[in-house]
């Protein structure tokens, strides 16, 4: 891990846990979140998956967006160290995937050709109850986490979760669901935002995601809104033609 | 849970169809939601961007009146849920929902309704219409309940999205593909709609729509037609002005 000076080390901590915003966007917390852990991990590439109504591990956001490292997600809804965070609550530390191809047969060679030499997770938990995992790439071999690093991205992780169930607990009994179903969608949403900006620019769906997100970013917009007008509204903004 | 799926599937199949169409399908669907779920009935809305609004199925009439409500009174779970693009799920209709739905919940509670979940048919930008599950008692959804109606939802937005294929004379039954299961790279056949989109210059519905009726033309999976999109080896073409 990176050093982080306390004082980084504090403002990230107290930025998770702030979900209590005006208009909380699920979708745009998580990006933060996973931005967030990359840079302190000095990790390839961080995301995120929660569980559905169905007890399905969805990915959510990523540090990274691009059509492997998507991949790589959908593979856990079926194995890997996501899956494992989840159902057992422990995090996964340190795993070579150039040798856990028994752990996980399909998820690890795959992840090892798309150049990820190791990676962790962890779940994200408040005391019995686990909604997701934190997902984190390294293509430095095996051990990038010591062990004084992995209570710290743990502690990240259970600072998200309470943030969540907290936000969500205060807002309404049901407002867990509702929200979660409802950040489902706009993951689908943003999947159909890449191909339509894709497609109308002649880019990558991978560059146009990065558009996309640049866009939110520079006119201080939800990346949820953005990709809703461009769908729904059919307004492919000129500014989101590759640069 | 593909078990689980199935199951349903099977639940809905096993419902005495009568005309065998749109309307038909969707009451199948609300007859088996409403067994499966412990309700007293659910009602399928059919919302749309273009403005379309109504019922278009009901397990039975007192469900299909309840729904009929929403739309005469301009609010109700059902229409929050279709704003809002997420379920709306209301435990007991006698608590704050009064003042939410001032007018909604207290007819709805005088016909004997004590809960409501209403669950939006859309697949992202998609918006279809609306599921709604309605109970005699207050109380929330288990969690079996709840995956158990959002698979309910899924089948109803097949229905929905093949209705257009239905008159180009598709197979009653999609094959082995559905919009949620047996797609490996689901993210790519949303790219694939958004593509699809711009393509044929129409909504994200349209172009779900036609990806769908030309994966069951050329008896191909969605996955499969999905990797052609995105890799730009097959394009679709503007429906005539």
């Amino acid at each position: 891990m990176t050093t982080v000076s306390a004082q980084r080390l504090a403002s990230i901590f107290v930025e998770v846990a702030d979900t209590l915003v005006e208009e909380f966007d699920l979708i745009d917390f998580l990006h933060m979140l996973t931005d967030r852990t990359a840079d302190l991990v000095g990790a390839a590439a961080v995301g995120l998956m929660l569980a559905d109504g169905r007890g399905n591990l969805e990915f959510m956001a990523g540090s990274d967006e691009n059509v492997k490292l998507l991949e790589l997600f959908q593979l856990q809804a079926r194995e890997g160290p996501c899956l494992e965070a989840y159902r057992t609550g422990q995090p996964v530390i340190n795993v070579d995937l150039g040798a856990a191809a028994s752990r996980w047969p399909r998820f690890a060679p795959r992840a090892a050709a798309s150049g990820f030499q190791s990676v962790h997770a962890f779940p994200l938990r408040l005391r019995s109850q686990v909604i997701g995992a934190l997902n984190v790439f390294g293509d430095t071999k095996g051990g990038d986490f010591t062990g004084a690093d992995v209570p710290i991205v743990q502690s990240l992780a259970d600072v998200a979760a309470i943030a969540l169930l907290q936000e969500r607990a205060l807002r309404r009994g049901e407002a867990l669901t509702e929200q979660l179903q409802g950040a489902l969608n706009t993951r689908i949403v943003i999947e159909q935002a890449k191909g339509a900006v894709a497609y109308a620019q002649g880019v990558s769906v991978d560059e146009a995601f990065t558009l996309i997100r640049r866009y939110a970013r520079d006119h201080n917009r939800k990346l949820t809104d953005v990709a809703w007008a461009i769908v729904h509204d059919r307004t492919i903004s000129p500014e989101l033609r590759p640069v | 849970m593909g078990d689980r799926a199935s199951m349903i599937r099977g639940l809905i199949a096993a419902q005495p169809v009568r005309t065998g169409g749109l309307v038909d399908r969707l009451r199948c669907v609300c007859q088996a939601a409403a067994g499966a779920l412990s309700a007293s009935g659910t009602g399928i809305s059919v919302l749309t961007d273009d403005g379309t609004r109504g019922v278009y199925a009901a397990s039975d009439p007192l469900s299909e009146h309840v729904e009929e409500l929403q739309f005469l009174l301009g609010e109700g779970p059902c229409l929050d849920a279709f704003d809002r693009r997420r379920p709306v799920l209301i435990a007991d209709l006698a608590g704050e929902a009064m003042s939410r739905w001032p007018m909604y919940a207290p007819e709805a509670h005088d016909r004997g309704v004590r809960a409501v979940f209403a669950f939006p048919l859309q697949i992202g930008a998609a918006r279809l219409g609306v599921l709604d599950v309605f109970r005699d008692r207050a109380g929330r959804l288990s969690g079996q309940h709840l995956a158990d109606a959002l698979c309910f939802a899924d089948v109803a937005v097949e229905a929905l999205l093949d209705r257009q294929s239905d008159d180009a004379g598709a197979p009653e039954e999609p094959t082995h593909d559905s919009v949620t299961d047996a797609v490996a790279n689901r993210a790519e056949l949303f790219q694939a709609q958004g593509m699809v989109m711009v393509q044929i210059r129409g909504s994200i519905t349209d172009a779900a729509d036609r990806i769908r009726a030309y994966a069951y033309a050329e008896n191909r999976s969605l996955g499969e037609v999905a990797r052609d999109i995105v890799a730009d080896d097959l394009r679709f073409e503007a429906d005539r002005p």
